[in-house]
């Protein structure tokens, strides 16, 4: 057995808090987040950077945070679903599209998808069907058939942007 | 899933890192976007004693245009690539290869440099480096050297890279305007390593063919160039004689593994088929 690695001490913001600890090298971001910092939220699925249940959102970019250690993390911004509410403690238009569009079942790749569809939709706020799929991509759901987390994501883009939410046709 | 235990090293400049690979030796691995290496680590078929994180070093990240060549540099992102209007310019299908590489999230960390330096036959953007013809720099104990891609694959995950040495920039000839290009790439399902893949990038003059070069990803050991195929098509039409020629030429260089994307004779099969597909697609996009 190797000799256990010295620890080592890392700081970043999650969700708007500063927050530190003592990590080894090795332990990922998605442990440090859901054992240290007890914001179990974030959920791991496969372990092997497929399904994106892990998915935080890291100084503006989507990342499975199973494929990567505490310690890449330092320093850095990140936002779990637990930040996802509005700052008033309301369901977010994101949060509120999963909810109204009935955009889960068991609901494990849920908070995923959400922290995902976040950043899609500051990087581009009129995503068409296509780009939405196309964005959510690295993001598995093995029961809805991703058809309601479509609509849930088109629902919070249009009360975002303001403009009428249409169902499309069956 | 833990990775085995391992010490953390994070340089700000790349003579600090050559200088950690070369103190450490044989026990660290660089480590750049994480996304070959880490699974491969949780799986402890990796159980590096240090890793070198090139993250803290700036001059390894962003694109310039250097005269007629676009120097990117190794911890330059496919999200990077895929963002940049210098790319989209010069060498859009780049732009296009990315788009094709694994998801979202993968693209905001896998970096070019670790595409092309993994030597993972799997990889998209060594066929394509090939197909460009770009040439690699690379920075050790011993300076600086450049190697092309077409010299730098030797084998599965074998690369003409030396203990202590790091890929630091690729350097990628712009395309002339007017050219035609495709990649185009057969896989399961998104994130998926090709089942066979083809870069197609040629210059059409007065209807024909004048300039071809066609390279293949996972259909060998190595990424391939395929020359013989690419040189049956200069002066044609790309007529459909000629397009089953280029096909037959590529099927002849390739080696495909059998294995769960397919058996031999398929993958060589659909190889062929990407060859013509990238064809037909890049003289269309040729002005």
């Amino acid at each position: 057995m190797a000799p256990q690695a010295k620890k080592t001490q890392v700081s970043m913001k999650v969700n708007g808090v500063d927050v530190d600890g003592l990590v080894e090298p090795r332990t990922l971001l998605v442990h440090f987040i859901r054992e240290n910092l007890q914001l179990t939220g974030t959920h791991i699925g496969c372990e092997t950077t497929h399904c994106g249940a892990c998915t935080v959102d890291i100084d503006g970019m989507s990342v499975k945070s199973c494929t990567m250690f505490a310690v890449q993390a330092d320093g850095s911004e990140i936002l779990t679903v637990e930040g996802m509410a509005n700052a008033d403690g309301t369901l977010s238009a994101l949060q509120e599209g999963f909810r109204q569009m009935h955009g889960l079942q068991c609901g494990f790749c849920t908070p995923g998808m959400i922290v995902r569809a976040h950043r899609l939709l500051r990087e581009n706020p009129t995503p068409t069907e296509e780009e939405i799929r196309f964005g959510i991509s690295g993001n598995l759901c093995r029961c809805t058939g991703y058809q309601n987390i479509v609509r849930a994501i088109q629902y919070a883009a249009a009360k975002i942007n303001g403009t009428e939410f249409k169902e499309a046709a069956e | 899933m833990i990775p085995g235990p391992f010490t953390y090293h994070r340089p700000t400049s790349v003579a600090d890192a050559i200088k950690l690979l070369g103190e450490l030796g044989d026990e660290a691995r660089p480590l750049a976007g994480g996304h070959s290496l880490i699974p491969m680590m949780k799986l402890r078929l990796a159980t590096p004693d240090h890793l070198v994180d090139l993250h803290g070093i700036g001059e390894l990240r962003g694109m310039r245009r250097d005269g007629d060549t676009v120097v990117i540099g190794a911890m330059t992102t496919q999200y990077d690539l895929l963002a940049s209007d210098t790319i989209a310019a010069a060498l859009p299908i780049l732009h296009e290869t990315a788009l094709l590489i694994a998801d979202p999230q993968v693209r905001y960390c896998g970096t070019l440099g670790g595409n092309v330096a993994n030597g993972d036959p799997g990889n998209d953007m060594p066929a394509l480096m090939m197909t460009l013809g770009a040439v690699y720099r690379l920075r050790g104990p011993g300076g600086e050297r450049e190697v092309a891609a077409a010299d730098f694959y030797q084998g599965a995950y074998f690369t003409a890279l030396e203990p202590g040495e790091i890929l630091t920039a690729v350097a990628v000839p712009a395309q002339p305007a007017g050219h035609g290009y495709a990649y185009e790439k057969l896989k399961r399902k998104i994130g998926d390593y090709a089942t066979a893949a083809a870069a197609v990038v040629l210059t059409m003059r007065g209807g024909t063919v004048a300039t071809c070069s066609i390279g293949l990803t996972n259909l060998s050991e190595t990424p391939l160039l395929a020359e013989e195929a690419a040189g049956a098509v200069i002066g044609t039409s790309l007529d459909d004689a000629a397009l089953k020629k280029a096909a037959e030429a590529a099927r002849a260089i390739m080696q495909p593994a059998g294995d769960g994307r397919g058996p031999v004779e398929y993958r060589k099969h659909v190889g062929g088929i990407m060859v013509e597909r990238a064809l037909r697609r890049a003289a269309a996009k040729a002005a």
